[in-house]
């Protein structure tokens, strides 16, 4: 076989992944069906993990499938799969064909950082929650990188390509509002394409080898992968192209050693070899070369590997639920319990579930799902919740909770999301108009689409009322409320989301009396 | 030309449209007073017990047909109310079929373009498809607009306003020749009932400074800046209770019936008399009819009443 195909094949992968995801997240018509959504992000090794210890369900099952693939052929995912491996080898193309740096050296590994962040980011879970995940975790980062940073940039070509039409009276294309531009949402992602940039241009695919935790843990697992990259001494010429293709910076010239742990699979280096002098083989042959003095070594290895990943799924599986909901439920800002969304079924298990890759920001038709600043806590930041000032949640919408691929937040039916009380409307008459101008208003009840907020007689006018039971969160009342700086309706998260009661009216027998007499009964002027 | 030329020019051409179509109203009236012209110059048309489209056409027919509002060339905006992300059985919405059925006579008049939009509470876009408005339009051959981005607006003053002063107001509505009103007839929450001074909330952008500032004065004030030039009220489902969205279709009643006129305040009392309460309790058509931005004493105007 033609080993040079492997490299072509891993591109037009890496490359429908790219493009797929990207699609997905730049859809700000949201043209995509969801179910496609899920079937795309499948393969996402953290958030397919995650929903798995949520679910367990076959539904969650992608990230064994990585696992199975890493064991085979190792970190394929690394430049297949992931989005961000991939955006990283578009900026070292570039900066190739712009010559700024056009070869890559072997480098030592650099174990000890490399493993401490992935031990830090697996022990931080039971400890505090998805914080360290969440700031590292190539998917989300990707996913934050275009909702963040690259969506408000389509939207504005949206915009002014829509005016551009008017001015044509062609109303077709239609403006978008631009949403979620607060500093935490800016800052994170813009440091971590600062970071992946300068990176991968000086030190090509050094993100995935130091910081990753998802690298690092394949990279443990890749160490016994059962088919591997190697240099065939017979063959090798030892003109070391592979070492300068080598993005990972994991083939050695010298010693003619390839760091497999350490290999993003690109197979760049088998395209590049003139003589066939890399090869991918099975690597359990019964050859002097594998039983080196490295048995030790490996031992070592497998330990610390085993143990971390072992702590990892435990830490997954139980303390999680129980030390956060201590932890990151109680927010620093004080006074109001945030809201998360619909399907999360408690702030703890939202926050201890979500890496915030803000697939939900992006989705969201009405925007009210916005990245947290402190209203989780200063280890929720950037986790979505729901903002109730400038928009409110749509009741005929459960789309949050049929993209999250996490299961941070689970899917509920259109009926069960129209149940589900994520907080609870309070009135305070203190501010209200009716109260303070002795005019009518109304505005909340107007938009309540449950009838949670309805107005009652009061001195001639009328005045809102809130019945709790009925109240399902959504903040269309704090949304319409006209009072400014302080709304005088306002949204309070409940912890623990409930189960509002359905609002049953009959129909009355005015009305079906009505609906009887038409057409003969007279008009009534 | 630039887009302030542009509604520059609209405005002009609209206050133009306006006064003439004004004029031919007042020698219309003397003429129908006279009983010189019996049959199309009804102050006011109701219909009952047809489809959406048989009444309109009965409807409209009994004013002398859409060529007496829409000329040759024009252009028309449709204001319906398309504020909730509800199905039309829910009646949150204007009836569509209602919608279709007047941008096909608009068309049959000569009109050049058709607008349609609304300032929607929810969701614009789920709105717009939900609501089967915009699908109606499309295939009616008009174009739906967003009036969902503020740049849309424009400040205008409303020098007739007692509270209300200025608004911005959709450029469709400044630069389009013929403004028709089609609210649909429901309950609602803040303002007791919606018709059609209630359904221009839905043209302008800063609508909560009129509940902050005294709504039902707000709502007639802005009466006074620009009358549509038929209000169209749509009474086929009519949400009886837990208005302007209602929760269930067991608020709506099935009253299969029409309501046209050019005075907004006639609109608006005949509907509430339909809708069974004393227009004099819904306070801006008490304080629109005193400001004489119309008249709401239906026992004195001349009413075609049809019944199919």
């Amino acid at each position: 076989m033609n080993l040079s195909a492997l490299k072509k094949i891993r591109i037009v992968i890496s490359l429908s992944f790219f493009a797929a995801i990207s699609l997905i997240f730049l859809d700000f018509r949201n043209l995509i069906p969801t179910k496609y959504i899920s079937s795309v992000l499948f393969l996402q090794f953290v958030p397919s993990t995650l929903k798995f210890f949520v679910t367990f369900s076959a539904a969650a099952l992608g990230f064994v499938i990585i696992l199975f693939l890493t064991v085979l052929f190792g970190r394929v995912y690394c430049s297949a799969i992931c989005p961000l491996g991939t955006l990283q080898d578009f900026i070292i193309f570039i900066s190739r064909k712009l010559r700024i740096k056009k070869f890559f050296r072997f480098t030592k590994e650099l174990k000890i950082l490399r493993f401490s962040i992935l031990a830090v980011a697996v022990l931080f879970i039971p400890l505090g929650g998805m914080f360290i995940v969440t700031l590292l975790d190539p998917y989300s980062n990707f996913g934050r990188i275009l909702t963040d940073l690259v969506k408000p940039g389509v939207v504005a070509g949206n915009n002014l390509l829509s005016s551009a039409f008017e001015h044509f009276e062609n109303y077709s294309l239609y403006p978008m509002e631009q949403t979620g531009m607060s500093v935490p949402t800016l800052v994170v992602p813009i440091i971590v394409l600062a970071v992946v940039i300068g990176l991968s241009i000086k030190k090509g695919r050094l993100y995935c080898n130091s910081i990753c935790p998802v690298g690092a843990l394949l990279g443990l697992v890749s160490k016994y992968s059962i088919f591997k990259i190697v240099i065939d001494d017979n063959n090798c010429s030892g003109c070391g192209k592979c070492e300068l293709a080598c993005k990972a910076s994991c083939i050695n010239k010298k010693t003619h050693e390839v760091d497999f742990s350490r290999c993003v699979g690109c197979m760049d280096c088998l395209a590049t070899c003139p003589s066939e002098g890399v090869k991918y083989e099975y690597a359990y042959k019964k050859t002097k070369k594998a039983e080196k003095p490295e048995t030790d070594f490996n031992k070592r290895d497998f330990l610390v590997s085993t143990s971390v990943y072992m702590l990892g799924f435990a830490g997954l599986l139980s303390g999680r639920n129980k030390a956060l909901s201590g932890n990151t439920a109680q927010p620093i800002t004080g006074k109001r319990t945030p809201v998360s969304p619909p399907g999360s079924k408690s702030i703890s298990h939202f926050t201890a579930n979500c890496t915030a890759c803000h697939l939900c920001v992006s989705e969201c038709p009405t925007k009210v799902l916005q990245p947290a600043y402190l209203e989780y806590g200063l280890l929720g930041i950037i986790q979505p919740h729901m903002e109730a000032k400038n928009a409110f949640c749509n009741y005929e919408c459960n789309i949050c909770g049929n993209v999250c691929p996490s299961g941070a937040i689970l899917p509920l039916t259109l009926e069960e999301k129209k149940k589900t009380q994520i907080g609870v409307a309070k009135f305070n008459q203190n501010t209200c108009i009716v109260f303070t101008e002795s005019t009518d208003c109304g505005a909340c009840s107007e938009h309540c689409p449950t009838k949670a907020v309805n107005m009652v007689p009061y001195n001639g006018l009328f005045a809102p009322k809130v019945t709790e039971e009925l109240c399902i969160g959504c903040g269309a009342c704090e949304f319409a409320c006209p009072t400014d700086p302080n709304k005088s309706i306002i949204v309070e998260g409940n912890a623990i989301h409930k189960t509002a009661k359905k609002n049953i009216q009959k129909k009355s027998v005015e009305a079906k009396q009505q609906k009887s007499s038409t057409p003969q009964e007279d008009f009534p002027f | 030309m630039d887009r302030r030329e542009f509604i520059k020019k609209g405005i002009g051409a609209t206050v133009l449209a306006g006064s003439t179509l004004g004029m031919l109203g007042s020698y219309e009236k003397i003429f129908a007073a006279s009983g010189y012209f019996p049959s199309p110059y009804y102050d006011l048309v109701a219909v009952k017990g047809g489809e959406p489209d048989v009444m309109f056409n009965k409807g409209i027919e009994s004013f002398g047909g859409m060529k007496k509002f829409v000329k040759k060339g024009q252009t028309v905006v449709i204001k319906p109310n398309i504020g909730w992300d509800t199905t039309p059985e829910r009646a949150g919405n204007t009836n569509p079929l209602l919608v279709s059925q007047i941008i096909k006579h608009c068309f049959a008049a000569g009109a050049k373009e058709v607008y349609v939009f609304d300032h929607a509470c929810d969701n614009w876009i789920k709105s717009y498809k939900n609501s089967g408005i915009e699908r109606a339009v499309k295939d009616a051959g008009g174009k739906i607009v967003s009036g969902d981005s503020e740049k849309y607006y424009h400040e205008v003053n409303i020098p007739g306003g007692k509270k209300l002063k200025t608004a911005k107001v959709h450029e469709l509505i400044l630069s389009s020749n013929v403004f028709i009103n089609v609210p649909i007839l429901k309950h609602h929450s803040s303002s007791k009932l919606t018709v059609s001074m209630k359904n221009n909330m839905g043209i302008v952008w800063d609508r909560g400074e009129w509940h902050k500032n005294d709504l039902h004065q707000c709502i007639a004030d802005f009466a006074t800046y620009r009358k549509p030039d038929l209000n169209i009220v749509d009474a086929y489902y009519v949400l009886t209770k837990n208005g302007p969205k209602g929760v269930s279709e067991n608020d709506v009643v099935k009253m299969k019936s029409l309501i046209i006129s050019k005075d907004i305040v006639a609109a608006d009392a005949a509907a509430a008399k339909l809708f069974g309460v004393n227009p004099d309790t819904i306070n801006y058509i008490k304080i629109a009819a005193d400001m004489k931005v119309g008249r709401k004493d239906l026992e004195k105007l001349s009413i075609n009443r049809i019944k199919i």
